[in-house]
């Protein structure tokens, strides 16, 4: 029994990587079959460097999930603070809406987003690009941020909070010094969250950005649209690579985090 | 010091950027270009039902195959021992950090007809055999794409059931069948629950899937709502409407599933 279940989570984990290690074996390919491996070359890697529109739209990319991460941290901390302090009903309704983003499809975001965008781009002076694409990822980013923020004060005892302006503080020092370092944790994983969202969304941003500010997932789009070029290989690679390193140092922080704290034993 | 007030700039945002985008999709389904309302648009959804039945139907295959497949996953590795389960969760996830349009990418090339695959067909004398462009292909990219989507909520619930509850059942006299349909079933029904709606809800919307492996000949309900903006039929109005039934028709499939879940949590 226990040797069926490892035989079965080889074969569920062979379907999921086999694919992405033949696009990384053809990234290295000389031609452009995608069926006969005909030669090592680095060739895509070099173009791809060299390509002008990846770079930019990299570059783009990553400004926009910096900043919008970044203004649904601060947006959606202060939110979930004072969520926190409403009564049942207004709480209710209002995390009622935050959840719409999260459940709705992507693509009802998107057009529902665009149609909002074409009306003020009718009347005002607003042209879709940087602007509309971080709207468009702050809007869908903060549900997040509260989402993950909201737990934390349910964990907390508020009564730390009187007992330290009990003690002297001001009801501003209080909260930096006794609110702030208990809802931390979920501070920082809802801006790692709505950053790895806004670094990977395509389908939001197809509808809401212009030709001017193009993001790597609408690029990468474009060019599956068109001929096939090996450079998506290579790109997929070091993408591969990059996830890779992220995701093992994530976890080595996070386990030292553990041993610290007593929660694991070394094993 | 209010605390409350802190909240009002993301209660502006809100309002603008998710409630009033949200009624002018209503508002466009039900009104014409010069504004006067209509039901005009919603029932020309109708002439769209064999769309709207092909994205059911293909997001319910690969969604009761994730399920399928999911299962065992969460199960094996919720029993494993602790310290590893971190580790094998992680090997199992990576692949979904990857960009969602790259995986897809992987499989138009294993699946194309002068692809791997085939390829590998023709050298055993097989072949070929038409297989992007099939509403088979359609199903395997969901499959594929959503798969992680089940396998963790699934785990995060399964993970916490006691083990000694399986030997108790045992003990008792169950079967392992009867463990399975009368233990850890019903006791992994969140699971079950929110992995569906986090399955169904993409694979029935998307247009990516769709496009790159199916072709221009198994169009879905994303298809058809993104040609009405972006593509060479702009009728947003016509798009507004189609978008409401998508909704509605996902408000119906979670509001049965929410039947199904005893505490009524959603697990993220």
């Amino acid at each position: 029994m226990k040797k069926l279940g490892k035989i079965y989570l080889a074969l569920v984990l062979l379907f999921l990587y086999v694919p992405i290690f033949v696009l990384i074996v053809f990234s290295f390919n000389e031609t452009k079959s995608r069926s006969v491996f005909s030669g090592f070359t680095l060739d895509w890697y070099v173009r791809l460097f060299h390509n002008r529109i990846i770079i930019s739209s990299l570059v783009n990319t990553i400004i926009i999930a910096v900043s919008a991460s970044v203004i649904s941290t601060v947006l959606g901390t202060l939110a979930a603070i004072g969520i926190n302090g409403m009564r049942k009903l207004p709480k209710a309704v209002i995390m009622n809406v935050t959840n719409i983003p999260i459940i709705n499809p992507e693509i009802v975001t998107g057009v529902s987003l665009m149609l909002l965008f074409v009306f003020f781009a009718a009347r005002m002076n607003l042209e879709f690009g940087f602007v509309t694409l971080l709207i468009a990822h702050i809007t869908f980013d903060v549900p997040y941020v509260i989402l993950n923020v909201m737990p934390k004060f349910n964990q907390m005892d508020p009564h730390i909070y009187e007992a330290a302006q009990d003690l002297g503080c001001s009801p501003l020092s209080a909260f930096r010094k006794v609110v702030l370092p208990e809802i931390m944790p979920g501070v920082v994983s809802g801006f790692l969250m709505s950053f790895t969202y806004s670094l990977d969304d395509f389908v939001v941003s197809y509808f809401t950005s212009g030709s001017t500010s193009q993001t790597l997932p609408i690029t990468i789009y474009s060019m599956t649209r068109r001929k096939v070029s090996p450079e998506i290989n290579a790109l997929s690679t070091i993408i591969f690579i990059v996830v890779i390193i992220v995701l093992v140092v994530k976890n080595a922080i996070e386990k030292r985090a553990a041993v610290k704290s007593g929660q694991v034993k070394e094993g | 010091m209010k605390l409350k007030y802190l909240s009002s700039p993301y209660l502006v945002w809100m309002v603008v950027f998710i409630l009033v985008p949200l009624l002018m999709i209503a508002y466009f389904a039900f009104t014409t270009d010069s504004g006067s309302l209509t039901i005009k648009y919603l029932s020309d959804v109708g002439q769209y039902a064999n769309i709207f039945v092909r994205s059911i139907w293909l997001a319910l295959i690969a969604t009761v195959i994730c399920l399928i497949i999911a299962y065992p996953v969460a199960f094996i590795l919720s029993r494993m021992d602790k310290h590893r389960q971190g580790t094998m969760l992680m090997i199992v996830m990576l692949p979904m950090w990857m960009n969602f349009l790259l995986r897809t990418y992987a499989w138009m090339t294993l699946l194309a007809n002068n692809g791997i695959i085939n390829h590998l067909l023709a050298l055993a004398g097989l072949g070929p055999v038409k297989l992007i462009n099939t509403s088979g292909a359609v199903v395997l990219g969901m499959v594929y794409n959503y798969l992680p989507f089940m396998i963790l909520p699934l785990y995060s619930v399964m993970e916490k059931i006691d083990g000694s509850l399986f030997e108790a059942a045992s003990d008792l006299g169950c079967s392992s069948s009867q463990t399975l349909f009368r233990v850890i079933i019903p006791l992994s029904m969140p699971g079950i629950t929110s992995g569906v709606t986090m399955v169904f809800v993409p694979a029935i919307s998307t247009f990516i899937i769709s496009r790159m492996l199916g072709g221009g000949s198994n169009l879905l309900i994303g298809d058809l709502i993104e040609m009405q903006f972006l593509g060479n039929s702009y009728n947003p109005h016509l798009g507004a409407a189609i978008s409401l039934v998508l909704m509605v028709i996902i408000l119906v499939i979670m509001t049965v599933m929410n039947q199904f879940d005893p505490d009524d949590q959603v697990l993220m």
